[in-house]
């Protein structure tokens, strides 16, 4: 078999600016001295006048955003998940989110996969902290198709955004042209013994563990959640209803992320056992992505540990 | 300035005073003494310098303006409702449950507010924003932005400041309301920010110092900022915090309380002397 396609989610971000700048005279950008990095710098190579450098300000430039997009503009803010929903945090609640500002915030550099640049560098708060505005949609998507059409959603969507990118390049599994929808999650694979959602990069990884659960005679369902604010409900409720127990993977704390806006609605409204995978409440450190993800236990093979374990209970 | 002009204004400001007393004292709180130090520039502001439509607020066309200093909204609501955003009566309503007048300024709720505002620092850089994109999209409008002389002990104004000096936003206009006081006390006690006019310039603004309660003063300040090109302005008001009711006048503890019953009556008392003398000239 051919070697899948990797492309790191930051590189879709730049492409998809690139491209819906030249149907759309209205989009402009915001970079905090990291236009190399973020890859808005090829929106600026191609759109030089729509592209502001702020420097290294981060919070100057959500809130300059905000008054950009209160003209008219769709303002696109980056800088690196740390610094855009960390020390930004305060601007975006009190000068996007507060007054729903149609700012999108293009968030590259998330969770542990930044690698070598270590803990101050890795964020792994920022789900927790953007699902906290009112109003805030949060997109994380799991490869290079999906993080172009979720820039195209954000683009379209009237109202604050939040996508997070990653720096490390990642399998390429989905097909151009997928039907993509904000607030809409999709089953990978089908299967009712366990629901495994996922976000991120750890989608591709819970989409290997599901198909080699299947050799072990496990049959997992497979869901895919790029937003995860608002939350897709019925897909998460159904899933738990038919398979009875679900675990959720994402590179980010197991505080405040995706694992416990599941559980919070699940122990509403369908109390299900959920196993949550994820950064355990501790900082990360210095090292290459891939092995980073994998003594943190963000891999397919800690997915499938899990899953045996719970499919015993 | 011509006198009958000028005679307007001042009654006009000493309306928009009897707003911030009014709004306050019904709503039990609030931050009186920076409304009435920047009173006269609220007036100013709303009744002679901007371009706006107060029948149609949101008009693409129109000047900008952003209380950097969002908790002395009183002060922009009652220049907005005497300009006629809103009813008078309405000042009555300021953070009471179901009011378009929250204690901050809010731009989805209340008519004429630009921007929403309150954690200090912030509006500066929306001001800034504004003023980027109104010289991308070859807008002739301009953007006044309000801010504290305590604000500015947050660093946040100052790398609005550096923004707005390196993309030339010479349709900027920055108004700092040196009272020198704020809740801790004189702002050179707490922490001082000055020399404020020094530093300013140093981060490329054009620079002026006046009066904040002289209408000539400002009228020549906002003119001359309006011929200045290619560089943002800023404009530095010595005012006093509380200024037009006696007992607040100067003091820090007025920052941010309001005036009860007696202390209503009193200041409405020296108001309606001030108008009718005024009405006098």
């Amino acid at each position: 078999m051919a070697e899948i396609k990797k492309i790191a989610t930051r590189d879709s971000y730049g492409n998809a600016l690139v491209q819906l700048g030249a149907e759309h005279p209205d989009l402009v950008v915001f970079d905090a001295d990291l236009a190399g990095a973020t890859k808005t710098a090829m929106f600026k190579k191609a759109y030089p006048d729509r592209h502001f450098d702020c420097g290294i300000a981060e919070g100057d430039m959500m809130a300059v955003a905000a008054g950009a997009a209160s003209m008219g503009m769709v303002p696109f803010a980056s800088s690196f998940a740390m610094f855009a929903a960390g020390r930004a945090f305060e601007q975006v609640r009190n000068s996007i989110g507060y007054p729903h500002l149609n700012v999108k915030i293009g968030a590259t550099h998330g969770g542990i996969s930044v690698g070598e640049d270590g803990a101050s560098h890795q964020c792994c708060e920022d789900f927790a902290l953007m699902r906290s505005i009112p109003g805030m949609v949060v997109m994380c998507p799991a490869d290079d198709v999906e993080a172009r059409c979720a820039v195209k959603a954000a683009y379209e969507h009237k109202g604050p955004v939040y996508l997070r990118f990653g720096r490390l390049a990642v399998p390429v599994f989905h097909e151009e042209g997928m039907d993509f929808r904000i607030g809409k999650g999709e089953v990978l694979l089908d299967g009712d013994d366990i629901a495994i959602i996922a976000t991120g990069l750890m989608t591709y990884e819970a989409l290997e563990a599901g198909k080699a659960l299947r050799e072990q005679g496990i049959r997992a369902r497979v869901i895919n959640l790029c937003t995860i604010k608002p939350l897709d409900e019925d897909l998460i409720l159904k899933a738990a209803r038919e398979c009875g127990k679900v675990i959720t993977c994402e590179e980010h704390s197991v505080i405040g992320g995706l694992g416990e806006a599941v559980c919070a609605l699940l122990s509403e409204k369908q109390p299900t056992k959920v196993r949550r995978i994820g950064v355990n409440d501790e900082f990360g450190h210095s090292g290459p992505a891939v092995e980073l993800l994998k003594q943190f236990g963000l891999s397919k093979e800690h997915i499938i540990e899990v899953a045996a374990e719970m499919a015993k209970e | 300035m011509k006198p009958d002009e000028k005679k307007n204004l001042m009654m006009t400001a000493c309306r928009v005073r009897k707003g911030i007393i009014e709004a306050t004292h019904s709503a039990k709180s609030g931050h009186p003494g920076g409304s009435l130090s920047a009173a006269d520039l609220f007036t100013y502001l709303y009744f002679k310098e901007m371009n706006i439509r107060p029948d149609d607020p949101k008009w693409e066309g129109r000047d900008r303006f952003v209380l950097s200093k969002g908790h002395t909204a009183p002060g922009l609501y009652a220049a907005l409702a005497e300009r006629g955003f809103f009813p008078a009566e309405e000042l009555k309503t300021l953070r009471h449950i179901g009011s378009r007048l929250q204690g901050h300024p809010n731009m989805n709720e209340t008519p004429g507010v630009d921007m929403s505002t309150g954690s200090l620092g912030q509006g500066v850089s929306a001001a800034a924003g504004m003023a980027l994109m109104a010289k991308h999209k070859g807008m002739d409008c301009r953007v006044y932005a309000l801010l504290g002389d305590g604000e500015i002990q947050e660093g946040q104004p100052w790398e609005a400041f550096m923004l707005s000096h390196h993309y030339k936003l010479d349709n900027l206009c920055v108004v700092i309301d040196n009272n020198n006081l704020q809740i801790d006390g004189k702002i050179e006690d707490v922490m001082s920010p000055y020399p404020i006019p020094e530093k300013l310039k140093a981060f490329g603004f054009a620079v002026q110092e006046i009066d904040g309660h002289d209408f000539d003063q400002m009228e020549a300040a906002f003119a001359k900022a309006r011929e200045t090109k290619g560089v943002p302005t800023a404009i530095i008001m010595t005012t006093v915090k509380g200024k037009g009711v006696s007992y607040m006048e100067d003091q820090a503890g007025w920052h941010g309380k309001a005036p009860n019953d007696d202390e209503y009556a009193q200041a409405m008392a020296e108001l309606d002397k001030k108008l009718k003398e005024l009405e006098a000239m």
